[in-house]
């Protein structure tokens, strides 16, 4: 759009407009946030994993000084109706192709006839100080009847297990089937065939800042502002306007700068609607800011699934039928259903050829935190299970690893390659570019190659020293629907105005946008003015999870700034009394192509654009110059890597360094590749963080022995390497920049390249490592077995 | 998490600390560094009727060395010994520990007498006071004391101290000049808690081991020695033979607990593979 | 006592008072009785270093350190870090290297770095990493946070800047 010889912001890694603000302290955080008379809210959560509530007695906590309100749940359930269930529909398309029967367990905001999961709130306590609401909430009386637990989701599948949610007589809250070809014949057919059970355990996303929610009534307006440390903004006006009766127009969400979220601050909690109620109910804001150790109880959990897979392979390692049954423990509630597991099923497959497979998921209720997207969200679980047993293939046969994958990868003259099932969208899942086996090459080629490595691990082994390389593989939906909108406006000072229901956390969303805008209306990325993540700026959006927001923004952007600039072309051209035709964009006006001098301001057209007297429109041209474009992906774009890790095993103590780690991965057309590269970093240090470090720990009566930091273990910069990255480009051809999503992808790859490395790197010893995290305690327990059958 | 409410003093002197230590019988806490208490205290683990701050008492926060003993007060910051030349030269084995010590902004506020006096079995100074054979002094309302490294720390975070007594400092015996030492530490991540730890002296005069001390943090519900590893060494010298039943006898002898961390097993098995490395890495010292 | 007392410190060169109970957490004090919020709490633990600042000169984590600790102190938070709206060579360093990401745990990052540079000035990436260790980040990986600092460090160097 813009002018030919102006080289474009996309590409460049312009410095970020965030920063500023930021490094000078002046960032505001939900936690940052003061409004005037306002209180502080503390909840009461349970003890216990799980228990009848026989009654809860608010008096000694009502009579601590400061104290203004407290509630519990029994009395809040004859007010105020559940959090609902599915937060995320699930379309047609989907729903009417794929075998699915799923339950909805209702969360209430306050639990009021059981708990169910040890850091479940029943009581709420509001106060003038955090502090005095935290004196009170410790003051709160109630009575439980303790009952069974359930903590092993198989366990909780048999006959007589305690059930989570009576209503329902079993904890099976969904399952989910999906087959492709003919599994049984072929794995009956197959030369060879393996069975494997892997488990990729509970952890989470951890940001710095933890959740936080503050509200305020205004009685004027009988308007409600709710802020929120949240990544969808729309979600929470929307359920917040349901649960208080109110329109939806007379209710505002904001999220401030948020620290962090990576998946967890993605949905809407009971606490993002207690707290305007709270705040409606007492006529001040209200003010609730979760603190750590509430946080690893009570934000949701991730990841948690256990595979058991049967492949069926021929003499070469061609992979010739997979079957996975699988179980995903969601803990106590489901409040993104099927989201994470049919993802899971989706990812499978990988960047492989696999012409017979099925999927069978079973969602299971268990007494633990609930379970919702993290970073990945089902993506890690799916590439532990295919690339686990695609080094046990490689075992089997005596082969390198890296081969058995590029037989098996999908080559670039195969696309675009329908993988044969649908996306959680509904529609086919066609991977729309790419090139697997480059990727595997030049990933090997950025950690010194696989010969050379191969000949330092034979001498170390000489040494009794043990390295292993492994790899982890993966393709990504990314930029899903069902939409995103964006207005753009030309502002009477000539900036361009950019406003979405997009919602960061720390991305620079308003530095890449600036530059996508700034291309695309050939002004400066100062001159370009971004609104996010309040619903006040745009009716409708959807929010920043899966991916999505470069992706579904830039095209929304761009659709709204071609039917634009039409309007714009149309008053420039009778300001200029020339055509349309003959006009561009150039550096901030409308200006005559080839003529210097001959341009207009874009400020001016704005004026021009205004309604009233001596206006500048053209007849038939209406009064304003914005536009509105929800832009509804057709479907995901393919994002895709290859990681190598290599590891150093300490036989002695169990400790695993991670020596040498590359990525390479491919997000189509890159707008800002320093912060491509920081979100590629960070998610692999996450994903190396639950390979090695993060787990939750519940016992058998469901008690949470990983409460605090010092048990939940967040890798530190000592604990990771520094990450080698090559990038490979191929565009989307699903949306006009050509972009893909890659928030997420770092994080897919690193545990599993690790439990392979880790068993490379013990091959001498007969070692597996089909669990993660890999633990000291379990190299030590491999090499002891390894070594008495030596 | 916020601390529940307690009385707040911050006496000027040490018999006025220990006056308020009597007079809230063993309700009271001392605070000094607050790296350990504070995070009790905010998890409302630990509610004491009353915190006594002894960061405003002087004359807590020294270095000396004198006839062969450094003498470190009770209130001297771990960031003080870590850049202390005096610790440096003479007690090598503590300035190597010390940077083992959590992370620097800790260490900044950490205290020798608050991190002893707490006994945590994880911790590295109590392993360093029994392996140098350390000594505290103690005051309390019937005067002062000296509490040698074996009779201070009775069991898990518990100390011989009484209710009234306050830690004024803390005394090692000079490492002696050419002696070979180490420690070893085993940790999930560089500066949390040792998952087990060894710290190792060793005095020889040729291939004969004349003195040898390991001591232990992580693998018991105290820092001990290894006595009868030491026995070995002194009996057996300090080839690569003896190194290993010495390591061997340590596995042994120590009480590891089970926790989510680590399991008592595992923590056996430390023992036996850092004995041996911090024995090693010493006798490589001349 | 446990009724509220009167504190008197000076924050960046500054001469501050404020009021609280003995039970307040310095972290909460800077925050909401001096109107301080860029030192961010992060765990309450004593863990995650958002919170660090430095007092009297030295890094220190303040949601273990009590507000009536600080009576007399000199306390160093993000805030002082710019002079008359420039930034300091650190901030520069982070924001030329991409060296934060929602910014969260930035706070505790430049002031460790601040205390860990003047203690070592010509740092090696290895010694860089273990500095930054005592504050956990979940955005950035560390890499561009060590980068940063080895920037900044080359810069103070040059301009003599190691004791500012």
């Amino acid at each position: 759009m813009a002018e030919p010889g102006r080289r474009p912001f996309i590409g460049q890694s312009l410095l970020r407009r965030e920063d500023r603000r930021l490094l000078l302290g002046q960032g505001q955080y939900i936690g940052d946030l003061v409004l005037p008379r306002m209180l502080h809210a503390a909840f009461v959560r349970s003890p216990l994993a799980h228990a009848r509530i026989r009654s809860v007695d608010l008096a000694r906590a009502a009579a601590v000084p400061g104290v203004v309100f407290v509630l519990s749940g029994i009395e809040l359930a004859q007010l105020l109706p559940p959090v609902p269930d599915h937060q995320v529909a699930l379309p047609s398309k989907w729903r009417t192709a794929v075998h699915h029967h799923i339950l909805n367990p209702q969360q209430s905001l306050l639990a009021a006839d059981k708990v169910r999961h040890v850091g479940e709130a029943y009581a709420v306590v509001v106060a003038e100080s955090r502090y005095a609401a935290e004196d009170a909430a410790a003051l709160v009386d109630a009575v439980f009847e303790p009952l069974p637990a359930v903590v092993d989701p198989e366990e909780g599948l048999r006959p007589g297990a305690p059930i989570v949610h009576e209503q329902f007589g079993t904890n099976l809250i969904a399952e989910l089937a999906v087959t492709k070809g003919d599994i049984d014949g072929a794995l009956q057919r197959a030369p060879h065939r393996l069975q494997r059970r892997f488990h990729h355990h509970r952890y989470a996303a951890l940001p710095i800042e933890c959740r936080g929610v503050a509200s305020a009534y205004d009685e004027r307006t009988q308007s409600l502002t709710t802020w929120s440390a949240t990544q969808v903004v729309h979600w929470v006006r929307r359920e917040v306007a349901a649960t208080l009766g109110m329109p939806e127009a007379r209710v505002r969400c904001v999220a401030l700068d948020v620290g962090g979220g990576f998946g967890i601050k993605g949905h809407v909690y009971p606490e993002d609607l207690l707290i305007p109620f709270l705040a409606r109910r007492l006529g001040r804001p209200v003010k609730w800011i979760e603190d750590r150790h509430e946080h690893l109880m009570c934000s949701c959990h991730s990841r948690d699934q256990i595979h058991d897979v049967e492949i069926g392979f021929d003499k070469d390692g061609r992979i010739l039928a997979y079957r996975d049954r699988f179980i995903a423990d969601c803990g106590a509630f489901n409040p993104i259903g099927s989201g994470a597991i049919y993802n899971t099923i989706a990812h499978l497959a990988g960047p492989y050829r696999i012409d017979n497979f099925a999927a069978e998921a079973r969602i299971v209720a268990t007494n633990k935190v609930p379970n919702a997207p993290y970073r990945g969200a089902g993506r890690p679980e799916a590439a532990l299970a295919t690339e686990r047993a695609i080094d046990l293939i490689a075992g089997t046969l005596g082969l390198e690893p890296a081969e058995v994958r590029r037989r098996n990868m999908i080559r670039p003259d195969q696309m675009p390659y329908n993988v044969g099932i649908l996306y959680r969208d509904g529609e086919p899942i066609v991977y729309d570019g790419g090139d697997y086996p480059a990727a595997l090459e030049q990933a090997l080629a950025a950690v010194g190659g696989l010969e050379a490595f191969r000949r330092r691990q034979s001498e170390a082994r000489r040494e009794n020293r043990y390295l292993g390389l492994g790899l982890g593989c993966y393709t990504e939906g990314t930029g899903a629907g069902p939409f995103e909108g964006a207005t753009v406006r030309i502002d009477p000072s000539g900036k361009i105005y950019v406003a979405s229901g997009a919602c960061p956390q720390g991305q620079g969303m308003e530095t890449i946008f600036a530059q996508i805008v700034a291309d695309t209306w050939s002004v400066s990325p100062d001159d370009v003015v971004i609104a996010l993540a309040d619903t006040s700026v745009i009716p409708l959006g959807f929010g920043t999870v899966a991916s999505r927001s470069t992706v579904t923004l830039s095209a929304a952007i761009h659709h709204a700034s071609e039917r634009l600039r039409t309007k714009t072309f149309a008053i420039a051209a009778n300001l200029l009394e020339c055509g349309p035709e003959d006009l561009e964009l150039r550096n901030g006006t409308v200006a005559v192509i080839g003529v210097p001098d001959m341009s207009v301001p874009l400020g001016r057209v704005a004026k021009a654009a205004q309604p009233g007297w001596d206006h500048g429109r053209p007849a038939g041209v209406e009064a304003g110059l914005e536009d509105t474009y929800y832009w509804e992906p057709p479907t995901v774009t393919w994002s895709y890597a290859v990681h190598v890790a290599v590891v150093e095993v300490d036989i002695g103590t169990g400790a695993v360094k991670i020596e040498r780690y590359a990525v390479a991965h491919d997000c189509g057309v890159v707008v800002n590749p320093m912060l491509v590269e920081g979100q590629i970093i960070g998610g692999a240090v996450q994903g190396m963080g639950g390979a090695l470090l993060e787990r939750f720990v519940y016992d058998g009566e469901g008690q949470l022995h990983t409460g605090s930091l010092m048990d939940y273990l967040v890798p530190t910069a000592s604990d990771v390497p520094d990450i080698a990255l090559v990038h490979l480009h191929s565009p989307s051809p699903l949306n006009p920049l050509g972009v893909k999503g890659l928030g997420e992808g770092g994080a897919i790859a690193p545990p599993v390249a690790i439990a392979n490395a880790v068993s490379d790197a013990l091959a001498p010893f007969g070692a597996e490592f089909n669990t993660t995290p890999v633990l000291p305690e379990q190299v030590i327990a491999a090499v002891r077995r390894g070594a008495a059958h030596r | 998490m916020k601390p529940a409410q307690f009385e707040y003093h911050a006496p000027t002197t040490l018999d006025e600390a220990i006056q308020l230590l009597e007079q809230y019988q063993g309700e009271a806490r001392l605070l000094a560094g607050g790296q350990s208490l504070m995070p009790m205290m905010n998890f409302r683990i630990v509610t004491p009727a009353a915190l006594v701050d002894l960061n405003r008492i002087s004359g807590l926060d020294y270095i000396r060395s004198d006839n062969g003993m450094v003498h470190v007060g009770a209130m001297t910051r771990h960031r003080t010994v870590e850049f202390s030349p005096v610790v440096a030269e003479r007690l090598p084995l503590l300035a190597e520990a010390i940077k083992l010590v959590a992370h620097l902004p800790i260490r900044s506020r950490g205290t020798m007498g608050g991190s002893l006096a707490h006994a945590d079995p994880a911790a590295e100074l109590p392993m360093v006071l029994q392996a140098l054979e350390g000594e505290v002094v103690a005051r309390g309302h019937a005067g002062e004391r000296v509490i040698k490294a074996a009779d201070l720390f009775e069991g898990l975070m518990t100390t011989s101290l009484a209710a009234d007594e306050i830690i004024v400092e803390a005394r090692f015996p000079a490492m002696p000049p050419g002696a070979g030492f180490a420690v070893e530490e085993y940790a999930r991540r560089r500066g949390d808690f040792a998952i087990a730890a060894v710290a190792a002296l060793i005095e020889r005069d040729g291939e004969r081991c004349v003195k040898a001390r390991l001591a232990t943090a992580g693998v018991g519900p105290m820092a001990t020695r290894l006595g009868d590893a030491e026995t070995i060494l002194v009996a057996g010298g300090l080839g690569d033979t003896v190194i290993e039943q010495a390591a061997a006898k340590a596995a042994e002898i120590v009480s590891p607990l089970s926790d989510p961390h680590a399991s008592a097993d595992y923590r056996r098995h430390l023992t036996h593979v850092l004995t041996a490395r911090a024995l090693r890495r010493a006798r490589s010292i001349h | 006592m446990s009724e509220p007392v009167t504190i008197r410190l000076t924050v960046n060169g500054k001469r501050l008072e404020g009021r609280c109970e003995p039970r307040k957490l310095l972290v909460d004090f800077l925050r909401e009785d001096l109107g301080l919020t860029g030192t961010h709490v992060g765990c309450e633990h004593g863990v995650c270093g958002a919170c660090t600042v430095l007092f009297n000169g030295e890094s220190a984590r303040s949601c273990i350190m009590l507000a009536v600790q600080a009576e007399g102190a000199e306390l160093g938070t993000i805030e002082g870090l710019a002079k008359n709206g420039e930034f300091h060579p650190l901030q520069q360093a982070f924001h030329e290297n991409h060296g934060l990401q929602c910014g969260f745990c930035t706070p505790g990052m430049l002031m460790v770095a601040l205390d860990f540079l003047r203690l070592n000035p010509a740092p090696t990436e290895a010694e860089i990493r273990e500095a930054i260790s005592a504050v956990l980040c979940r955005c950035t990986g560390y890499r561009d946070i060590v980068r940063s600092i080895a920037a900044a460090a080359e810069k103070m160097r040059a301009g003599g800047e190691g004791t500012r």
